[in-house]
């Protein structure tokens, strides 16, 4: 039944998977606000998908797709605020897409079962899950918006009025987005780690940092600190600030896909 | 529909002409009083601003002599009013309302000043009587039309100045203008221009900076601002998130390393420069700097040109609702004209007929109520259908805008000339006229 939810959830983001792709050509209103619409409806049925999961007695979110479930609903809900604060629906262009392709893997595969050695330490690794699950959703969003500061950036230094550049957010507001973002993420991030390797420890009784999902993961995590640690230091945007969280989004990919080739940290099959 | 509209604007009248035409609002009601006791006359207003002075009037023949008012009201004579005014009747007169409530006959197409004006002169007149009827329609449904057009098309959503395409620019960069502080480099009337702009639009604080120092003062104190000796210009710039810079240098004053430095004590927060000097005085090198957005002279006339055309490209979209505004009213009127005719046309075939269900009832005696019934039935089935065919006739007629003629035909057949008296003689003037 969750997984049915899950399907609802998935055609109301298909709304707005299209309309990021119709919002890069030219500027609608009423699209934008179809899109916000189907996204909160989707968000509804993604809710009900996730509380079923929870309430059916089976803490199933260490499968791989329960955890892409969580995440894409987690994205759409940084997203959600952001609207609430800034109106913006821009940031849709990014965030779309991705919680789009979460919520489709998650949706096409069978439940997967859950990670049998986790069990004893169940607290810790809910915790771990969603707080790096948070810290990834920001990341996400920090990513979008980073992107779409370049190309805001772009158009005013093409000197170019296009119904885009009309669409997209002013550059500080763009630039505030993916900065409140990336602090918010920040704290998720690390405290994720850090209950990571309590759950690391207490069931292996040591952390592997040759394994490569803990290596990618500490990558990550080092780029995250950087981004932050530049932009509060030297207030790095622009370009640079893009290059650096696209590096930080292609790690955390990079420590997502380990999870498949990982001797410790590898999600159930299905 | 007897509608007339006389005036001038600024494509007939020169500047000189239009200030002696010009009414000042406490004399408005005055003047539509006059207006509406001028023979012909029924309703009428006026619209003065800046760049028009029209009269607006609902006439009793649709000829009245609306040029005589302007002579005698403002002490005129034909030779020196006449070349400069122009008169429309009718359709015209509508279309060309609708034209200036939307602001496509405006100096600058699409600014949204004009609605206003147009809503307080109708206001004004309305509250001395000067409109009621006809013209309270006309009005309405000029109101409506523009704001049909404002919300159809993009005609007035974009910047046509300079200073208010830097106010939206600036806005794309920063968002709020809110706390944000300019600095004014050579004091010059445009750059003062466009810094009243930013400030009127949030701007905190102001910054000038002049090589005639006394200068920078002045201008500092106009803005309630501070003024910087031209030695601190670098020291200074980096606090200001706008400068507008027209100077009289030969050279460019900020150059790529003056653009890093900014950047750097600014912890690369963004910077603004409206460059209104020729030549310039950024360097295109400092532009390049991530952070850093110049707009030179010839990027804002572009971006208004851009505008421009835009609007334009909108006016002409905004010209096709006017048509059909202008098309939908006349059928209005005109269905308007028909419902009297219609109305007495009904009046009299049911006098008709009581009088002959009368007269059979004095011919037979007490009917029963089947009787009754029957012949109810009977004559109202005969009079609907034979008021069938003219009423719906006078119904297409009035879409297609020949009532006049379909009018005076079915009163002269069912003869009701003696019962609607007042609407057959209107309806002859006009015909007449045609």
């Amino acid at each position: 039944m969750s997984l049915l939810w899950l399907r609802f959830a998935l055609g109301c983001y298909f709304i707005g998977l299209v309309y990021a792709f119709v919002a890069l050509m030219r500027t609608s209103d009423l699209f934008s606000r179809i899109a916000l619409h189907a996204a909160s409806l989707g968000m509804v049925f993604h809710f009900v998908s996730l509380a079923e999961l929870f309430l059916s007695g089976q803490v199933v979110w260490a499968s791989v797709h329960n955890g892409e479930s969580l995440l894409a609903f987690l994205s759409m809900t940084f997203f959600m605020v952001i609207y609430a604060i800034y109106q913006t629906t821009s940031p849709g262009v990014v965030v779309f897409p991705v919680v789009f392709f979460l919520t489709f893997i998650a949706a096409i595969g069978e439940q997967p079962v859950l990670l049998t050695q986790f069990v004893s330490h169940k607290g810790w690794l809910i915790a771990h899950i969603i707080l790096i699950f948070t810290g990834y959703a920001a990341l996400v969003l920090s990513f979008g918006a980073s992107l779409l500061y370049l190309l805001q950036e772009r158009r005013l230094k093409a000197k170019k009025s296009t119904s885009l550049s009309s669409f997209l957010p002013a550059l500080e507001v763009i630039d505030q987005i993916g900065y409140r973002s990336l602090l918010l993420g920040f704290p998720f991030m690390t405290l994720g780690l850090v209950t990571g390797s309590i759950v690391a420890l207490t069931t292996y009784g040591r952390v592997d940092f040759l394994d490569p999902k803990i290596l990618l993961s500490l990558l990550m995590w080092a780029v995250y600190m950087l981004m932050v640690f530049t932009r509060w230091n030297s207030g790095w945007r622009g370009r640079r600030a893009a290059f650096l969280a696209t590096f930080a989004f292609a790690a955390a990919l990079a420590a997502w896909a380990a999870n498949y080739f990982s001797a410790i940290h590898r999600f159930a099959a299905s | 529909m007897r509608f007339q509209l006389i005036g001038l604007n600024h494509k007939s009248a020169p500047l000189e002409v239009r200030e002696r035409l010009a009414i000042p609002e406490s004399r408005l009601p005055d003047c539509c009083r006059d207006l509406t006791a001028y023979p012909g006359i029924e309703e009428g207003m006026v619209i003065s601003t800046c760049n028009r002075v029209e009269i607006v009037a609902h006439t009793t023949n649709g000829h009245a002599d609306l040029r005589g008012f302007l002579h005698d009201h403002f002490h005129l004579t034909a030779d020196e009013l006449d070349a400069h005014l122009y008169e429309f009747r009718e359709k015209d007169a509508v279309r060309h309302l609708f034209r200036v409530a939307s602001s496509l006959d405006s100096m600058v197409v699409g600014e949204a000043q004009i609605l206003g004006q147009v809503k307080e002169a109708y206001a004004t007149a309305r509250a001395v009587g000067a409109v009621r009827g006809q013209l309270d329609q006309l009005f309405s449904r000029a109101f409506a039309v523009a704001k049909r057009v404002r919300t159809e098309t993009a005609v007035g959503s974009s910047s046509v100045s300079i200073a208010s395409v830097a106010v939206e620019l600036a806005k794309k960069i920063f968002g709020t203008l809110e706390g944000k502080t300019v600095f004014i480099v050579g004091a010059g009337k445009m750059s003062e221009l466009a810094a009243r702009h930013l400030m009127a639009h949030g701007c905190a604080s102001i910054f000038v900076a002049n090589r005639t120092y006394e200068r920078a003062i002045g201008l500092a104190q106009r803005f309630n601002g501070q003024a910087i000796k031209f030695d601190d210009l670098y020291n200074t710039c980096d606090r200001a998130d706008i400068v507008i810079t027209s100077t009289g240098s030969p050279h460019a004053i900020f150059r790529r390393e003056h653009g890093e430095q900014f950047l750097s004590r600014r912890k690369n927060r963004p910077m603004f420069f409206i460059d209104i000097a020729v030549p310039r005085d950024v360097s295109p090198e400092m532009g390049k700097l991530d952070g850093i957005f110049t707009y030179d002279i010839d990027d804002l006339q572009q971006a208004v040109s851009s505008h421009v055309a835009d609007r334009r490209k909108e006016a002409e979209l905004a010209e096709a609702i006017i048509t059909s505004e202008v098309e939908r009213f006349e059928a209005k009127l005109h269905t308007l004209d028909v419902v009297p005719t219609i109305v007495s046309l009904q009046d009299h075939l049911e006098t008709i007929r009581q009088a002959e269900i009368d007269r059979v009832r004095g011919r037979m005696g007490q009917l029963t109520p089947e009787q009754e019934i029957a012949i109810e039935a009977l004559t109202r089935g005969i009079i609907n259908k034979v008021m069938h065919t003219p009423i719906t006739t006078l119904k297409t007629a009035a879409r297609e805008s020949e009532a006049t003629t379909v009018v005076d035909v079915v009163r002269r057949l069912f003869n009701l000339h003696d019962k609607e008296q007042p609407a057959p003689e209107k309806k002859t003037e006009v015909g007449t006229r045609q």
